[in-house]
């Protein structure tokens, strides 16, 4: 049932707010996968259950049922600090916002995911100064937040979501706040660390940034409209999605309508 | 190595906000020195009480005689006989088994001046009858080589001994021994044979409210006074003529064995008002051991009420920083967001705010401990600078606030400290829970 090759794997995950007396169904039974070297672009209008499916997949929330599986582990299941374990190992977080902290040094905002592991040592720090240096920013180091352009902050943010080695890096509306030449750069970075092998899953609303992905899912009311390969697969990467349709029988190449 | 990373994160984000945090500090500060402070010059009073009480000798059971009030306005009036007489000290002396010696004390006012230097104005005193044993109970030292009154001398020659601040009076510049003094109202010369070291007062006895004054003395033997004083004393005054006649003033009894006291005052009382069908108002009986466990329990109460009030501005001091490390949270909701989005887990955060209202309350403790510490120097020096600019304040101040000396109680620091850490650990229980309870998806929606 769970494929080592895939990042995650979501079936049938619904979720359901009460606001007051009313119950709000955001999510109706999300089914896909996301297989290991993926780019996935999730899209959606406001009301379509976008954020209530990032929230679940960055395990800062827990479905009203269904399962969502990181690996061998339903995350579903998991109780508050077993979620917190696993957001500090396995999934890197890139926000609209940057979410840098701001009294840490560009050195220690990327090393913070470690330091919540009890991982923080020598070798770490050096991986951590690699990872600063292959966003662009080895020469930063001690640098605060604040003293940073937008685009160099959310460099630091995407050195930051690799220190784990994460399953995959959740994008939230990662180029949002930024213009269109420095979202070119950050693009450009996703799609160098994506090139490498590295999972992304972003939620956008802008159709050029969606337009990089490698497959666009799209929400609407709760469900997935549409789930589309694009181009960049066939041209980009094109030996990557053969493997991966080769092994996820569910996620076909093709237009899938999980109504 | 986590843990040291976590406590320099804690004092980075205090010195964000060094005014917010030394206001806070300041608060946990007056609180520990005040708890070091309230406890040390507490100890300092019961302290000086102890002494004083002490002064009178555990051992000892003293028993004085009360001169009744003066009841006539004038005129003459029939010499008044009351207070210990000398066959109930021997009495006691025989048939207590636990009383180990008797000392036997009579005591007169007097003027003094000295027969070589008719420029020495006649000075008020005290003539004090006694015998040897007076020195050692009383813990009266003697000044270089001269000598108490001791057993061999001859009780017929008039000889007394000087008590320091009365030698120098009368002797300015000679050296006492030797020399004679006057007592112009009996006309009497006595040869000085030693002098005393000077002591301080002790408690007050013998339900009088001054404390026994020991610096106007002058000593001679009981024997000697008996022959030369007799046992009346006759007081004139401007058209009024009264005498009294007491044999002794004071004996004070020497109990064996510590333990006994409090009984054998029992005996004491029984014994002396034998016969008598009223309680006697001419004698007091002072047991100094008692006195010394009624300062204990008076200490005790005091200690405690210092303590209370050392307590409330330590709550005072822990609102504050309750109140500071609340206002952190809300500022810092987003922080928190983040870092429970990347890994953080409820306890962490905890622990985060923890240890920056403990590294707030550990540096006021540690600040307010050497704020405490310096309590005996502030003292002296308040103490010197009013006595430097307003003498005249300084003189009508009581005994108690001119010479009570702070003493710091060892036990107070570690305590306040201790205290300290508590107060961050229990006020800063709460903000920090708070911050951890924070849904991560609205903290990080936080502005």
């Amino acid at each position: 049932m769970v494929d080592s090759s895939l990042a995650c794997k979501i079936n049938d995950l619904t979720k359901t707010y009460k606001l007051q007396s009313e119950e709000v169904r955001a999510l109706r039974g999300v089914t896909f996968d996301v297989p290991q070297g993926d780019y996935v672009a999730i899209m959606g209008p406001s009301g379509s259950g976008k954020s209530t499916l990032l929230n679940l997949l960055g395990c800062l929330d827990r479905p009203t049922s269904g399962s969502f599986f990181l690996g061998k582990d339903n995350v579903a299941a998991m109780n508050d600090d077993e979620l917190s374990t696993i957001r500090a190992t396995r999934i890197g977080f890139v926000f609209q916002s940057y979410n840098l902290i701001a009294q840490l040094t560009v050195e220690e905002n990327i090393e913070v995911p470690l330091y919540y592991q009890g991982r923080l040592n020598k070798d770490a720090r050096e991986r951590c100064r690699e990872l600063a240096a292959l966003v662009g920013l080895g020469d930063r180091l001690g640098h605060r937040p604040t003293q940073l352009s937008g685009g160099q902050q959310q460099r630091v943010a995407i050195a930051r979501s690799l220190v784990n080695d994460p399953y995959f890096i959740l994008a939230d509306e990662a180029t949002g706040n930024l213009d269109s030449v420095t979202t070119d750069e950050i693009l450009q970075l996703f799609e160098k660390l994506n090139d490498e092998g590295r999972t992304i899953i972003m939620v956008t609303h802008e159709d050029e940034v969606s337009a990089r992905a490698k497959r666009v899912i799209r929400l609407r009311d709760g469900l997935v409209q549409t789930d589309l390969v694009t181009e960049n697969r066939v041209t980009n990467a094109s030996q990557i999605a053969e493997s991966d349709l080769g092994s996820s029988g569910s996620a076909s190449p093709d237009v899938t309508a999980n109504s | 190595m986590l843990w040291l990373r976590t406590w320099a994160l804690g004092v980075k984000s205090l010195l964000l906000h060094p005014m917010r945090s030394l206001l806070t500090v300041l608060g946990i500060f007056i609180g520990v020195a005040s708890v070091i402070w309230l406890l040390a010059i507490g100890e300092g009073i019961s302290q000086k009480a102890k002494e004083q009480i002490e002064g009178l000798g555990a051992d000892n059971i003293i028993v004085r005689s009360i001169q009744p009030p003066d009841d006539d306005a004038g005129g003459f009036s029939a010499p008044k006989k009351y207070g210990l007489t000398r066959s109930e000290c021997e009495t006691i002396e025989k048939t207590i088994s636990t009383v180990e010696k008797v000392l036997r004390i009579r005591e007169l006012p007097y003027k003094f001046s000295y027969a070589g230097n008719p420029d020495v104005k006649p000075i008020d005193g005290r003539l004090v009858g006694c015998t040897s044993g007076y020195a050692e109970v009383t813990r009266l030292q003697i000044e270089g080589d001269g000598r108490f009154l001791d057993d061999e001398i001859d009780v017929s020659s008039n000889v007394c001994v000087l008590a320091g601040d009365l030698a120098q009076y009368l002797f300015p510049y000679e050296d006492p021994l030797g020399k004679q003094i006057y007592m112009p109202e009996s006309r009497y010369y006595f040869k000085v044979v030693g002098i005393l070291k000077p002591k301080n007062a002790t408690a007050a006895i013998g339900g009088s409210l001054e404390a026994q004054d020991f610096s106007r003395d002058v000593y001679i033997h009981i024997k000697t006074m008996e022959r030369r004083f007799g046992d009346t004393v006759i007081k004139r005054g401007s058209g009024s003529f009264s005498a009294k006649v007491f044999e002794l003033s004071q004996a004070t009894l020497r109990i064996k064995d510590v333990r006994d006291v409090p009984r054998t005052a029992e005996v004491i009382k029984a014994t002396l008002e034998a016969g008598g069908k009223e309680k006697r108002q001419d004698i007091s009986v002072i047991v100094p051991y008692e006195l010394l466990e009624q300062a204990e329990t008076t200490k005790f109460m005091f200690m405690m009420f210092m303590g209370l009030i050392a307590a409330i501005s330590l709550l005072v001091g822990g609102i504050g920083i309750m109140n500071i490390m609340l206002a952190t949270v809300t500022e810092r909701t987003r922080e928190i967001g983040i870092r429970r989005a990347i890994g953080a887990k409820r306890s962490d955060i905890i622990r985060q705010f923890l240890i920056e209202t403990i590294a707030l309350s550990v540096v006021g403790g540690a600040t307010g401990i050497l704020g405490g510490l310096l309590c005996p120097h502030v003292v002296e020096l308040s103490r010197s600078l009013i006595q430097q600019f307003a003498p005249d304040v300084m003189k009508n101040l009581p005994e108690i606030v001119k010479e009570t000396e702070a003493i710091i109680v060892p036990l107070s620091i570690p305590l306040a400290f201790c205290i300290s850490v508590m107060v961050g650990v229990i006020f800063g229980i709460y903000p920090a829970m708070r911050a951890a309870q924070m849904d991560p998806i609205e903290a990080l929606r936080h502005e």
